[in-house]
């Protein structure tokens, strides 16, 4: 009888092999991983328009209280609320119900769809209605358009995707083609979607409303 | 209880409740952060409490919504040192050279 047979699982070092250490299924790792990657992006994002931000003397505050930060804040409640949803929707699947899982991931994907239509409504206003571009605006520093634009085009790109991703579970796991783990990874990047508004919200809205 | 039922009973840890509680937590501070972007404080402070602010909301969303409060050490391990290693460099390394920045232009 070897050494690890006479000892109980409690005894059997992690490390030791025929086990995960990490306890977590290989899709759900992989997408960890790709989720760190993406922070580090959206990292460099948002440091390089901090950076700017701060530093330049004419950078401008456009953002009145009606209508960009009324709806900046809407965009945000509705994002928190689609992340509820779908965490939601993954406690349901762990617990084998299907339906229920269904029924909120669409939930979460209306509120994706709704974040994406106030998001280019707003797009829609500041490049017809103020003249913001890439390059120019009529207030200051040129450098707007390009840190605003960039930043959010790059977060809503991603809402985008994960509309597209969440509608693919959503029909997959209604007809048992996937599991809980594929409506628990998915969440994983929905979330992160979020929490990367949690910082795009107060940085590029909240420092720069417009002074009394 | 047999293996697989321990692992439904981890993966489905947390409750409707608790979930409910931590949404809610986080519009109150979505709240309380647009209140303050209206108040007359300095840039760098400003900058530094919606930072913090949002430092607690991702902190919440990480750990309940996903999951990682729930999950096993290694995991945590594993992810986290990255995100304090990018906090650290905005604020350690990056924010106090574009401060530097504003001071060399108004000499």
């Amino acid at each position: 009888m070897n050494q690890t047979e006479t000892q109980s699982i409690a005894e059997v070092p992690t490390w030791a092999g025929g086990r995960s250490p990490l306890a977590v299924d290989k899709k759900k790792l992989g997408m960890w991983l790709f989720l760190l990657s993406d922070s580090i992006t959206f990292t460099c994002l948002l440091v390089g328009y901090s950076y700017v931000r701060i530093a330049s003397p004419n950078w401008p505050r456009p953002f009145e209280f009606y209508p960009a930060i009324v709806k900046a804040t809407l965009m945000t409640g509705i994002l928190l609320t689609s992340s509820l949803t779908m965490v939601l929707a993954v406690h349901a699947a762990h617990k084998g119900k299907r339906s229920t899982t269904v029924k909120y991931i669409l939930f979460t994907i209306l509120g994706g769809v709704l974040f994406d239509i106030i998001h280019i409504s707003e797009w829609v206003n500041l490049i017809v209605h103020e003249h913001v571009t890439p390059f120019s605006n009529p207030w200051g520093s040129p450098l707007l358009g390009g840190a605003f634009f960039g930043l959010t085009g790059l977060h809503m790109l991603h809402v985008t995707i994960g509309v597209i991703y969440l509608g693919v579970i959503a029909w997959g796991f209604g007809r048992n083609k996937f599991s809980s783990t594929d409506v628990e990874v998915s969440g994983l990047y929905w979330h992160f979607v979020d929490l990367v508004w949690m910082f795009i919200f107060p940085l590029v809205y909240l420092i720069n409303v417009s002074p009394k | 209880m047999s293996a697989k039922e321990e692992a439904i009973e981890h993966q489905a840890a947390g409750s409707t409740k608790l979930f409910l509680w931590v949404w809610f937590g986080l519009l109150i501070l979505t709240g309380v952060e647009t209140l303050m972007a209206y108040e007359d404080w300095a840039l760098l402070i400003m900058l530094t409490i919606l930072m913090g602010l949002s430092l607690v909301k991702s902190a919440y969303i990480l750990s309940y919504f996903m999951h990682l409060r729930f999950e096993k050490l290694g995991l945590f391990l594993m992810t986290i040192p990255v995100f304090v290693f990018l906090i650290c460099m905005m604020l350690l390394v990056l924010y106090p050279d574009s401060v530097r920045l504003i001071h060399m232009r108004a000499l």
